[in-house]
């Protein structure tokens, strides 16, 4: 019954989103085909971020990181000329797995709160280096000269094409999402996180399956990067600025963590609830961070802990 | 190289290392005792700096301002624990990160409502305003030294405090066995809203003696929250002792790196390459240096649980 339901709701939330182009179109509001494409962005760097801390128990405070290094790897290419997304994508998928290698071969060394301060740490490390390019715009950042290009085959600069190209990736981030955390490769990962010690006495090399995790969350987030620098045609530091790693963070941990759509839940109530209060007020953050503090005190395990979990799914 | 300009920097060094130990002390008790990831407490020193500056303005003098500002941010700290933190002591860590990260929102936002968008500015007594000859022919802002006795000074009271008295030993005894202090009839509850005022007290110090170098704005407590946990991860969780160190050792790397690292940099790879590169690697180093020390010493300098 509830897996039934769940299936219809994942279903209808499928159907609303194919048709979000049409219905902007109709309607003649642009702005709704944008807002949909932003909560869908940053739902994949939740989703990446989800991997590690819901599954794998690992509390990144530094994931838009990652994010930012798919921003400036279209943008740094971009500013030399090398339009092209059949460069630009691979070179992003690349630099962002060797910067989460390295910052994970570091930073799982630790673990629990020191974990979550080592990873902010690099994370403002790359922001500083962001900062201190002064050629590629430094603080104030640059705008994107070109969108990625793809040789006539879809054209980014179309609203609607751009749209449907973050949504075919957004389906397809959830269905591989869905796919990783049941196979064995999942299981072993969230085994890790409930006893790794256990996990470590049964032979398994945690360290090493924790840094896959890590790396393949660190790519994930990157291609949420390149989709974003595509999205707002703007390179800038502020993508990894520490705020926006909390707010990754915080969009997991109110759609709920350990679940596959949580994070995609959780990045539309936050974008919505910060555009709601932002159109009520300028100052909606002295509302909002109130309202987070009152969601961690009265309600533990986010959204998705309100809907009906699928067979045999632990709850958080 | 330049053994004026080294004493300058390191004496620059030595005085952002003590505003960081003062930021440091609080946020290592807070965590050694309490366990608890305290974001927002770059939100205390924020506080601290807009508290001295409104005081300031209301009564015209430096010092009472520093002797209001004081208890006021101690007092903020205490509400903000007895409201929302003490619910969460028992909580995980991420649910800290989580609560923590909307109260810097919410201060970040209210500290614009009370006083405005734009930033503000401290003046200076007239008796710190001047400069002191540290050497024939170099003179030395007499503020910038203040703040390093000033600094010196708690570090010193800390070491009595924690060390020596009762309420030391308790705070001690609560950082390695929180369940037996409480078993043995010592009111915990207490003794963390304590350290809790504490923590917030010193890092109102830190805000309120940085108000006069540089401008109040909401926010300015963000860069010195992540530089502090730099800080108490290279110093050890827990440890007082550690964070002093590990404070002065951050302080000095970040000040000598970015004023020598770029100079050092042109006689090594040639002027435009530096000059692109230094500013650069220089931002970065001590995250470099903590990634060195965690790479060896994964519980930081002076692990407080082992010893």
């Amino acid at each position: 019954m509830g897996a039934r339901l769940r299936t219809g709701g994942i279903a209808a939330a499928l159907v609303f989103l194919a048709l979000v182009p049409a219905g902007a179109h109709l309607l003649d509001a642009p702005f709704y085909l944008k807002l949909v494409g932003r909560i869908m962005i940053w739902a994949m760097a939740a989703l990446s971020l989800n991997l590690i801390l819901g599954y794998g128990g690992m509390v990144s405070l530094g994931h838009a990181a990652f994010l930012g290094v798919g921003v400036y790897a279209v943008g740094i290419l971009g500013a030399h000329g090398a339009h092209s997304g059949f460069i630009q994508w691979p070179v992003a998928v690349l630099a962002s797995a060797l910067a989460a290698a390295a910052i994970g071969a570091v930073s799982l060394r630790t673990s629990g709160v020191y974990f979550i301060m080592i990873t902010l740490a690099f994370a403002q490390m790359l922001y500083f280096l962001g900062v201190s390019l002064k050629v590629y715009g430094g603080d104030d950042g640059m705008t994107l000269s070109a969108r990625s290009q793809f040789g006539g085959l879809v054209d980014l600069d179309h609203p609607a094409a751009l749209y449907y190209l973050i949504f075919a990736l957004f389906v397809a981030f959830h269905y591989l999402g869905h796919r990783l955390v049941n196979s064995r490769f999942g299981l072993v990962l969230q085994g890790i996180r409930s006893n790794e010690r256990r996990m470590r006495a049964l032979g398994f090399p945690t360290f090493r399956y924790k840094l896959l995790a890590f790396v393949l969350s660190g790519v994930a987030c990157g291609i949420a990067g390149v989709l974003l620098v595509n999205f707002t045609k703007y390179v800038s530091p502020a993508f990894m600025h520490w705020t926006r790693s909390g707010e990754i963070m915080v969009m997991v941990i109110l759609g709920g963590m350990g679940s596959v759509v949580g994070p995609a839940l959780g990045a539309a109530l936050f974008l919505l609830l910060e555009e709601a209060l932002s159109g009520y007020t300028a100052s909606w953050p002295v509302i909002f961070g109130p309202v987070l503090i009152l969601l961690v005190l009265f309600a533990r395990g986010g959204i998705a802990g309100l809907l009906p979990a699928p067979r045999g799914a632990p709850r958080g | 190289m330049d053994p004026q300009l080294v004493l300058v920097q390191g004496l620059n060094g030595v005085q952002l290392g003590v505003m960081l130990f003062l930021m440091a002390a609080g946020l290592t008790l807070v965590f050694g005792i309490m366990n608890l990831v305290n974001l927002a407490h770059g939100s205390l020193y924020m506080v601290g700096a807009y508290l001295a500056a409104a005081f300031q303005e209301w009564t015209g003098s430096f010092l009472l301002a520093v002797l209001l500002a004081l208890p006021a941010t101690a007092l903020v700290g205490i509400v903000a624990e007895v409201l929302v933190l003490r619910a969460l002591y028992r909580r995980d860590h991420m649910d800290q990160v989580l609560a923590t990260f909307g109260m810097i929102l919410f201060f970040n936002e209210i500290v614009r409502i009370v006083w405005g968008k734009t930033s503000r500015y401290m003046a200076l007594p007239a008796a710190l305003e001047g400069q002191v000859e540290i050497l024939r022919g170099v003179g030395y802002p007499t503020y910038r030294l203040a703040i390093i006795a000033v600094g010196i000074a708690v570090a010193v009271f800390l070491y009595v405090l924690i060390s020596h008295t009762r309420v030391g030993m308790l705070i001690r005894a609560g950082a390695s066995n929180r369940t037996m202090v409480g078993a043995l009839g010592v009111n915990i509850a207490l003794l963390y809203t304590l350290v809790f005022g504490l923590g917030a007290a010193l890092a109102g110090l830190a805000g309120l003696m940085a108000g006069p170098t540089l401008a109040i704005e909401s926010g300015m407590g963000d860069p010195i929250l992540i530089l502090t946990f730099v800080v108490i991860v290279i110093g050890g969780i827990g440890s007082v002792r550690g964070a002093f160190v590990a404070a002065l050792v951050v302080g000095l790397a970040d000040t000598m790196g970015r004023a020598l690292l770029p100079s050092l940099l042109r006689t090594l790879v040639g002027p435009q390459a530096a000059n692109q590169a230094g500013p650069a690697l220089a931002s970065m180093l001590i995250y470099v240096l903590m990634a060195a020390v965690l790479a060896f010493r994964p519980e930081g300098l002076f692990p407080a649980r082992t010893g």
